[in-house]
C-alpha cells in the first residue's frame, strides 16, 4: 500500500482562545479537516499535530514513539522543558520503558484508590479550615490564593514530608518553569534551585526519618529500591510539582466554569451523587494540559495515511481530543449528567498521570464543600475581567475573585 | 463471563480500582492491579467492560461465556 504524505504547509500550534473554556477553535477545524496536521514548532522543526481521539489515544499507547524530551521539540518555546530530561535521574514523565517502569513501579503505591480513599478525613479536614478562614475574612476574596492553590499544596507536602511553609519558594521556581514568556536563564535557575532544595530534603530525611512518602522510599524494604540521592530528588521534585501545579487550577477554573454555568452547579448542589460524574466532565471539558503532549518517532511510522519520519516530535493534543464529537456528543457543552469516565485528560499509556486518585478524591471534596458552605457564590468581577492562563503550560485561571454575599 | 489480566503491561493508574472495586483492587506493594474475582457475574459484565475500556495499557480482557469455553477469541 502507497502512502499519500500531505504537504500543507506548516502552522504553529493554536492558543489563542475564543472562550475560556475552550480550546482554540481551530482545534475543531483540524479534527474534522486535518486530523494528523504539519505542526511548525518555534525552534524552527516541524512535526505533527493530532487533534481526533481516537488517533491521540493510540498515539499515547504506541511503543513506537518515545517520551524522551531530549529529543522533542517544544510546540510553545524555543527550548525544551528541562523537567523531563531523563538523564535527571528519577525524572520518569521523560522516560521510556524499562526505565520509566522501574520508577513507576515503586511509587505507585502510594496513590492507588484505596490510599487516597484514606486521605479522604484529612482532605475533608484541610477544606474545611480553608472554608472557614475565606468566611472569617469575608468577600470579596481570591479564590486561587486562598482555596485552590492552598489545599492541593498542602495535602502533597503532608504526603511527600515537604514542608508547607516553604510553599512560597517552590510555588515560585514551578511558575517559572511552567510561564510561557519565562527567558531561559531564569527556567534554568528556577529548575537548579528546585532541585536544590529538594536535594537537601532528601539528606536531610535520610538523617531524620519520618513517616512521609520520602522518607518511606528512602527507607524501603524494596530490594529492588534502593535509591541514590539523585533519583530520589528527581522523583520528589516531580511529585512536589505536579501535586500543586495541576489540581490547584483545575479547582479554581472548574469553580469559574460552574459560576458560568448556573444550570449545572445547581445540578451539583440538588444531586450529590453525580459529584464523580462532575469531576470527571470537569477533567474532560477544562483538559488543562493545554499544550497537548509531547512524543518523538523513534522510526517511520504510518498513521492513518501519513507517515511520520523518525525523529520528527508529534504533538497529542488531549484537550481536543476531549472535545472530538465522535466520543462525546455535544462536546462542547459542560454536562455534569453525561458519562465522560473515557477522557483522556490525564493521558493515556503508561504514562498516564499517576495523582489522578489524588486529584479526584481532591475535586470531589472541594467543588461540594465550597458550594455547600457558600450557596450564594458568584464572581466579584464580570467573567471577561478574569485572567487567564494563556500563557502558562498549565491552563486555569490567575486569580479569580469571588464573593456571596447577597 | 471472565476476566484475564496480562499484569506485566499494568502501571498502576488505578482506572479499574475505581470504576469497577467488585472486581478489582491495587496490591500494596507496588499499586499494580489485583483482580478479585476472575469469574463475575452477569451483572457485573457492564463494569468489567468499562474497566477493559479504561485501562491505559491494555491489561484487562474480559472474555465472554463463548470466548471463555475456548472460542475463537480466547
Amino acid at each position: 500500500m502507497s502512502v499519500t504524505s500531505p504537504t500543507p504547509s506548516a502552522v504553529p500550534l493554536p492558543t489563542r482562545r475564543g472562550c475560556p473554556f475552550d480550546p482554540p477553535d481551530e482545534y475543531g477545524v483540524l479534527r474534522q479537516r486535518q486530523p494528523i496536521s504539519r505542526l511548525a514548532f518555534p525552534d524552527g522543526k516541524t512535526g505533527w499535530l493530532f487533534t481526533r481521539y481516537e488517533d491521540v489515544r493510540g498515539l499515547l499507547a504506541d511503543v513506537r514513539f518515545s517520551s524522551d524530551r531530549r529529543r522533542a521539540s517544544s510546540p510553545v518555546r524555543a527550548f525544551p522543558i528541562r523537567i523531563g530530561d531523563p538523564r535527571v535521574p528519577g525524572s520518569l514523565i521523560g522516560m521510556d520503558p524499562p526505565e520509566h517502569t522501574r520508577y513507576r513501579r515503586l511509587v505507585t503505591r502510594w496513590f492507588t484508590v484505596r490510599r487516597m480513599r484514606e486521605l479522604a478525613p484529612r482532605i475533608d479536614r484541610i477544606v474545611a479550615d480553608h472554608l472557614a478562614a475565606m468566611d472569617r475574612t469575608g468577600p470579596p476574596v481570591d479564590l486561587v490564593g486562598e482555596f485552590a492553590r492552598p489545599i492541593p499544596s498542602l495535602v502533597i507536602c503532608e504526603l511527600l514530608g515537604v514542608p508547607y511553609g516553604d510553599r512560597t519558594d517552590f510555588q515560585r521556581w514551578t511558575a517559572a518553569l511552567f510561564r510561557l514568556d519565562e527567558p531561559k536563564e531564569s527556567v534554568f535557575a528556577a529548575r537548579d534551585a528546585l532541585w536544590e532544595y529538594v536535594r537537601e530534603l532528601v539528606v536531610a530525611k535520610r538523617r531524620q526519618p519520618d513517616e512521609a512518602l520520602l522518607s518511606q522510599l528512602i527507607h524501603s524494604e524494596d530490594p529492588s529500591a534502593g535509591l541514590t540521592d539523585q533519583e530520589l530528588t528527581g522523583v520528589g521534585q516531580l511529585l512536589l510539582i505536579a501535586g500543586h501545579e495541576t489540581t490547584a487550577n483545575m479547582l479554581a477554573l472548574g469553580t469559574f466554569a460552574l459560576l458560568c454555568h448556573p444550570e449545572q452547579s445547581r445540578i451539583l448542589r440538588e444531586r450529590p451523587d453525580l459529584v464523580d460524574n462532575a469531576v470527571e466532565e470537569l477533567l474532560r471539558y477544562l483538559t488543562i494540559v493545554q499544550f497537548g503532549i509531547v512524543r518523538v518517532a523513534r522510526e517511520d511510522v504510518e498513521v492513518a495515511g501519513v507517515r511520520v519520519r523518525a525523529g520528527e516530535t508529534v504533538v497529542a493534543s488531549i484537550a481536543a481530543a476531549n472535545r472530538d464529537p465522535a466520543q462525546f456528543p455535544e462536546p462542547d457543552e459542560l454536562d455534569i449528567t453525561r458519562s465522560a469516565a473515557h477522557h483522556i485528560a490525564f493521558g493515556h499509556g503508561v504514562h498516564q498521570c499517576l495523582g489522578q486518585q489524588l486529584a479526584r478524591m481532591e475535586m470531589r471534596t472541594a467543588y461540594p464543600a465550597l458550594f455547600g458552605r457558600f450557596p450564594a457564590l458568584r464572581l466579584a468581577v464580570p467573567a471577561d475581567q478574569v485572567p487567564l492562563r494563556d500563557d502558562m503550560f498549565i491552563y486555569g485561571v490567575h486569580r479569580l475573585p469571588v464573593t456571596w454575599q447577597g | 463471563m471472565r476476566i484475564e489480566i496480562d499484569r506485566s503491561r499494568c502501571r498502576g493508574a488505578g482506572q479499574c480500582a475505581l470504576h469497577a472495586p467488585e472486581l478489582f483492587d491495587q496490591s500494596e506493594e507496588d499499586g499494580m492491579v489485583v483482580v478479585l474475582d476472575d469469574q463475575p457475574p452477569p451483572e457485573l459484565l457492564e463494569r468489567a467492560r468499562l474497566a477493559e475500556r479504561l485501562c491505559p495499557n491494555s491489561v484487562i480482557r474480559v472474555l465472554d461465556d463463548e470466548q471463555s469455553r475456548g472460542g475463537p477469541a480466547g
